[in-house]
């Protein structure tokens, strides 16, 4: 569909084990930062999510370092990427999921829904926004409670 | 009499009929819940595999995918609800199984 330029957002989690210094992280970061540089793509954010517990075991592994990494580029440049984390020993598990196109989905239908109640509201002689206090106050609570699991956190 | 429901009652209801007609409105009221789309009803729009705390409550005990009969989810966000849950899975944010 779109042009053979058109830049794609991917996201890369990795998990490397909890033992793993500081210092091995961030060079490992470095490593793929200059192979994102030099394929012409550009990491948005990093984020490094700590220590977590595993919900299964991976290799010998309890826990693992998770780090997101947003990435802007081409599919070339993600499928070495990948091939390069494949190699490396110090990355127990990673992922590359695209995220733009449904990004872009998730968007539409916001600013539909929220237009969509404006018009509405507009129409029956409203001001467009929600105005604190209006509505009925039992209304979410309702909602909630018909639900079956009833697990709200 | 069975008319007299909620609008959106027929779709999320229990499919198992225990009583005859007679019995349908009392027995709602007593302990069949109109089940909704956790999802529209709280308008979430994006179902991330980062979200655990989101996705949690759809992965029982066992480690399966919580059907769409018991949750009331609705067949669209099911959809993104599964995607969601078996990318979680591949980074070990929700088992496969447990036993």
């Amino acid at each position: 569909m779109a042009t053979a330029a058109a830049e794609r957002q991917y996201e890369l989690v990795y998990i490397v084990p909890p033992e793993t210094p500081e210092q091995q992280v961030t060079e490992l970061h470095e490593q793929l930062a200059s192979v994102v540089t030099r394929m012409h793509g550009a990491i948005e954010k990093t984020e490094n999510w700590g220590r977590k517990k595993l919900a299964y075991d991976i290799g010998h592994h309890k826990e693992g370092i998770y780090v997101l990494e947003v990435i802007n580029g081409s599919g070339e440049l993600m499928k070495e990427l990948d091939r390069r984390l494949r190699v490396i020993d110090v990355v127990v598990r990673h992922m590359i999921v695209r995220v733009d196109e449904e990004r872009k989905v998730v968007e539409r239908t916001r600013t539909k829904r929220q237009s969509e109640s404006e018009r509405r509201r507009v129409k029956r002689g409203l001001p467009p926004q929600r105005q604190p206090g209006e509505g009925r106050a039992s209304e979410r609570d309702d909602v909630d409670d018909d639900r079956y699991d009833g697990m709200e956190g | 009499m069975a008319f007299g429901q909620r609008k959106t009652g027929g779709r999320g209801k229990k499919n198992d009929k225990k009583g005859g007609d007679k019995a349908q409105g009392q027995r709602r009221t007593l302990f069949r819940r109109r089940k909704v789309c956790k999802f529209c009803a709280d308008k979430i729009d994006d179902i991330n595999y980062k979200d655990v705390k989101l996705i949690g409550p759809f992965v029982p005990e066992r480690g399966k995918i919580l059907p769409r009969r018991i949750s009331g989810t609705c067949a669209m966000h099911q959809r993104k609800l599964q995607t969601a849950i078996k990318r979680a899975r591949q980074i070990a944010l929700v088992p496969y199984v447990t036993d």
